[in-house]
């Protein structure tokens, strides 16, 4: 038997580059141009050792074990710049970018911040940490009172899938709070899941447990299939993103909506209802999840448009090419990190933008915004006197 | 078997622990339910000096070379044929890295019975033990027989423990201590630290709460306002996140500020105990359930992230 | 070397513990169990040292609920053998029963080092490694936080106060206290532990005939009261953060 000197088993860059074209659209990976515009719109890429368009690179050259010995993907943001812009429409972010953490994940390479979050997530169903029975808290104090739908099994119209930061983050909760006064306002028949609601998981897997994903999706489908009801709706893109594009794929399928879509579609009944005049110049930041990855792009600004009092300007970033955050991917869980690296946040750059355009408010629609822009606008001196509020906010203020 | 209540006392390179005082103190406790005596057992190398304010009815002192510093084995054997010959009612060990490494093996060998984390003792000769993070009390009678127990802080001051005049000596023939299969190599020093935070009056103090360690950077800018020191307890230094020169707890320093800043810490036993030295403890924690809001004078449960740059901000226009 | 691990499951105290009717005991309806800390501290000590040395580990533990998820975890992080204590010991065992029981267990597999964490917030009859280390005829130092092979012995970080260590020699076959390894447990990927899961099996070993003298009899459990409860101000943090001021002002700090 004649042997060889080189290994006949496949090298880690070939097993790993063809895992890649599994994922959907995964054969484009083989059509890169090398333009490098993944890697300029990159809001990081400049950080990476190895920002997207090197790593395919480093892939067809076999040395993707190089790309494996650093940690700067953890840099990555999920923010979907990459794949928006790529020419030959390559699935940079679910792919590579989600791969390539999956990979360091099972290796072991892991930054400490992130690690609690993913465990803190498979023990307790929410990233903070926090004990499952408190998940409805913040519905103390409202009235007529939120159904929960675990404690009160009745059929609803509405499942209103909350999210982790808007059940759990002191912050956001206003958040969940201003959406329920919304919905009781139109009358909507809705229930939450409460302390049966789990993480939807989104984030998880894009900063590359797979696994977990697969095991919060799971049991959300069980804790769905229990009760009665039409559609799904959700005040977090990420999970708006998880029920709609990833969960069909376990077999879970629901109709879902963003609660800006569900909204919008009850314009003519919300609009009248918005008696009190908020004056101000307000700005939208389209989150990725929503407008960038799922092209949700009007029906937040119909509701803007539609509180008495508001002027809407545009930054100059926006709609598609918005800039993210900077919490998506496991970028929430990993400030710590990503500062070391950068000094610089992203959430400042957008903070800064909206100075720039001459805003009062900077409008968001995603739970992880309020805390991140707050928290940039505390280090920006000229945005001393800019507010971020959550659309729904904004309209619970309307409502009187 | 008589009355008496036994002490292991544990010193530190010639220092007498603190927790000896305290067990002094709950041994009187004890003897007083009991009706016998309390004597301080003292192993060590010529360190029948450490004795001078012990507050015990007696002292029982054994001098060998193999037990200048902490050996496990070597004190585990002393203590087990102390025991065996005088029988008292009870012996009291810390609940600490010395205390702890002994009174298991004394418990198996000699089959005694043991009752750990002992806080206070009642009337009745009864046990109150501090379990589950100090969420869970237990309450045992004093076992039958020579009963041994761990005593943690907090339920007696060390001054109970001391008194002005030495109690009488006695020395003891040491064990044959055999062939040991532990021994000390040497001491390591604590990484030196820029300051010595046991000597500061204001400390800001940030435990799991904080979350990040870039977040660490509120608590220091909060500290260089005041004027004071940022330290820390068990897990943010064990993140690297502060030097271990900054840690307050069992492992690390006990510190009795003026004012005692306690930023997204439980308070824990382990971190409690260095702290009820201070002279006011303030608490930020946003679970009205902490333990830490039973030490504190002052608490509160506002967002210490929203919270902590308001009061650097307002101590700075304070300043000018 | 042969390194066993005894580990196990404790109350998780993110949750509200509460005593059940008996009065002697916590209420399991809410409770939820996790991993001991310091266990888990000692089992990646082992793993480290597998690495460093080529190393057998087993896991060993008592079978309560949820004690696969956490074996088949120390498996994905590289342990060779897990084992699974089942019979009378199910029903709760206080320390001193589990090390009589073990001891005769383990004395059969003849391990080299024995690493289990340095106690557990449950425990009321002292911890565990020191009475399983006598029973095994082993010497036994607690609160390790640094272990490194040499041959026929360890040597060991024991920590004393104020940051103090002690470096410590020890001949094997030696118990470890761990109250921490020398890196913090590490992440394993869920799709890792599945795996395990279809791969790999846990041993059962029947363990009867408990003999628990010496641990103490509970006369009643309770929550403590708050005595001097801390003067609460407001929750909310601009009014809070004036009634600072005024109290850091009163206190002559400011």
């Amino acid at each position: 038997m004649a042997t060889t000197a080189i290994s006949q088993t496949p090298s880690f860059s070939e097993t790993f580059f063809s895992s890649l074209y599994k994922v959907e659209n995964g054969e484009r990976f083989r059509t890169c141009l090398q333009c490098g515009s993944c890697s300029g719109v990159c809001p990081f890429g400049y950080l990476m050792d190895y920002p997207p368009g090197r790593m395919i690179a480093g892939l067809r050259a076999d040395e993707f074990n190089l790309v494996m010995e650093t940690d700067t993907v953890w840099m990555c943001v999920s923010c979907y710049a990459c794949a928006q812009i790529c020419p030959s429409k390559i699935p940079i972010t679910a792919g590579l970018m989600t791969r390539t953490k999956e990979e360091l994940l099972l290796a072991g390479n892991v930054p400490s911040e992130l690690q609690s979050a993913l465990e803190n997530s498979q023990r307790y169903g929410n990233p903070m940490g926090e004990s499952p029975r408190k998940r409805a808290d913040w519905i103390l104090g409202i009235e007529p009172q939120v159904t929960i739908l675990g404690k009160d099994r009745r059929p609803v119209d509405i499942l209103w899938f909350v999210g982790d930061y808007p059940s759990y983050h002191t912050r956001v909760q206003s958040v969940a709070k201003s959406l329920a006064k919304v919905l009781n306002a139109l009358g909507v028949n809705f229930g939450i899941l409460g302390p049966e609601e789990n993480s939807d998981g989104d984030t998880q897997r894009l900063a590359g447990e797979r696994g977990l994903f697969e095991m919060l999706a799971e049991k959300n489908g069980k804790i769905f299939s229990r009760y009665q009801f039409d559609r799904i709706i959700t005040s977090d893109p990420h999970a708006y993103n998880a029920l709609k594009n990833e969960y069909p794929t376990l077999g879970i399928t629901y109709p879902v909506q963003h609660y800006t879509q569900f909204l919008a579609e009850r314009i003519d009944q919300l609009k009248p209802l918005l008696v009190k005049e908020i004056q101000a110049t307000v700005t939208y930041h389209d989150p990725c999840y929503l407008g960038r990855v799922n092209g949700i792009f009007t029906e937040p600004r119909i509701l803007l448009e539609a509180i008495p009092g508001i002027k809407l300007v545009e930054m100059s970033h926006n709609q598609t090419s918005s800039l993210c955050c900077g919490g998506g991917g496991g970028g929430m869980w990993l400030d710590g990190f990503q500062w070391e690296k950068a000094h610089a946040r992203l959430s400042e750059w957008r903070v800064r933008e909206a100075v720039d355009i001459g805003a009062n408010i900077l409008a968001v629609a995603c739970p992880y915004e309020p805390p991140r822009f707050e928290d940039a606008v505390k280090t920006i001196p000229q945005a001393e006197q800019l507010a971020v509020k959550d659309i729904v906010e904004l309209l619970a203020d309307a409502l009187g | 078997m008589n009355q008496d209540i036994f002490v292991a006392i544990e010193h530190l390179r010639g220092k007498v622990s603190e927790i000896s005082y305290i067990m002094l103190a709950a041994a009187h406790a004890l003897a007083k339910e009991t009706g016998g005596q309390v004597a301080a057992i003292v192993f060590g190398q010529n360190a029948q000096s450490i004795t001078s304010d012990f507050n015990a009815d007696k002292v029982m002192y054994v001098d060998h070379p193999l037990l200048k510093d902490f050996n496990p084995e070597a004190y585990q054997k002393s203590m087990v044929g102390i025991i065996d010959e005088y029988k008292p009612r009870a012996v009291i060990f810390g609940h600490t890295t010395v205390g702890m490494d002994i009174v298991g093996g004394i418990s198996a060998h000699l089959g005694l019975p043991l009752v750990s984390s002992v806080r206070t003792i009642e009337a009745g000769s009864k046990l109150i033990s501090q379990i589950c993070g100090g969420k869970i009390m237990a309450e045992c009678d004093l076992p039958e027989g020579t009963a041994l127990i761990t005593l943690v802080p907090g339920g007696y001051k060390p001054e109970q423990g001391q008194a002005p005049q030495s109690p009488p000596l006695t020395s003891i023939t040491p064990q044959q201590l055999g062939d040991l299969r532990i021994s000390l190599n040497q001491y390591l020093e604590p990484e030196s630290g820029d300051i010595d935070i046991t000597k500061e009056p204001l400390l800001i103090a940030v435990g799991r709460g904080i979350q990040t360690q870039d977040n660490i950077s509120l608590a220091e800018e909060l500290a260089q306002a005041m004027g004071g020191e940022v330290c820390a307890s068990r897990p943010v230094v064990d993140q690297g996140w502060l030097p271990t020169s900054r840690l307050v707890g069992k492992s690390g320093a006990t510190v009795k500020p003026k004012v005692y800043l306690a930023i997204g810490i439980s308070g824990a036993p382990e971190h409690a105990e260095a702290i009820t030295g201070s002279d006011v403890i303030i608490a930020i924690n946003t679970d009205p359930a902490a333990p830490i809001f039973n030490l504190a004078k002052y608490g509160t449960t506002a967002d210490l992230f929203e919270l902590i740059p308001l009061l650097t901000e307002q101590v700075r226009n304070i300043k000018g | 070397m042969n390194i066993i691990v005894p580990v196990k499951l404790v109350p998780d105290l993110v949750e509200e513990l509460s005593i059940d009717s008996s009065g002697v005991a916590l209420d399991t309806a809410w409770l939820r169990m996790i991993v001991n800390e310091f266990d888990d501290h000692a089992i990646e000590q082992a793993i480290i040292l597998k690495e460093k040395t080529g190393a057998h580990v087993t896991i060993i533990s008592v079978n309560v609920e949820g004690i696969d998820d956490l074996l088949f975890t120390a498996s994905a992080k590289g342990a060779d053998r897990l084992i699974k204590l089942t019979g009378d010991v199910e029903s709760g065992v206080n320390n001193h029963a589990l090390a009589r029981g073990l001891a005769a267990f383990i004395k059969e597999l003849k391990p080299d080092l024995i690493l289990t964490g340095v106690q557990a917030h449950n425990d009321l009859d002292g911890s565990l490694g020191p009475q399983l280390a006598e029973y095994l005829g082993m010497p036994y130092i607690g609160y390790i936080s640094g272990v490194k092979a040499d041959g026929e012995k360890v040597n060991v970080r024991k920590e004393y106060p104020g940051g103090l260590i002690g470096e410590m020699q020890a001949s094997l076959p030696v118990l470890l206290g761990i109250q921490a390894s020398e890196q913090p447990p590490r992440y394993v990927a869920i799709s890792k532990v599945r795996q395990m899961m279809k791969t790999v099996s846990i041993e059962e070993v029947d363990l009867s005939a408990l003999d628990s003298k010496g641990a103490p009899v509970v006369n009643r459990m309770f929550q403590p009261e708050a005595t001097e409860r801390a003067t609460m101000l407001s929750e909310n943090a601009d009014e809070a953060a004036i009634q600072l001021i005024n109290i850091f002002k009163e206190l002559g700090t400011l």
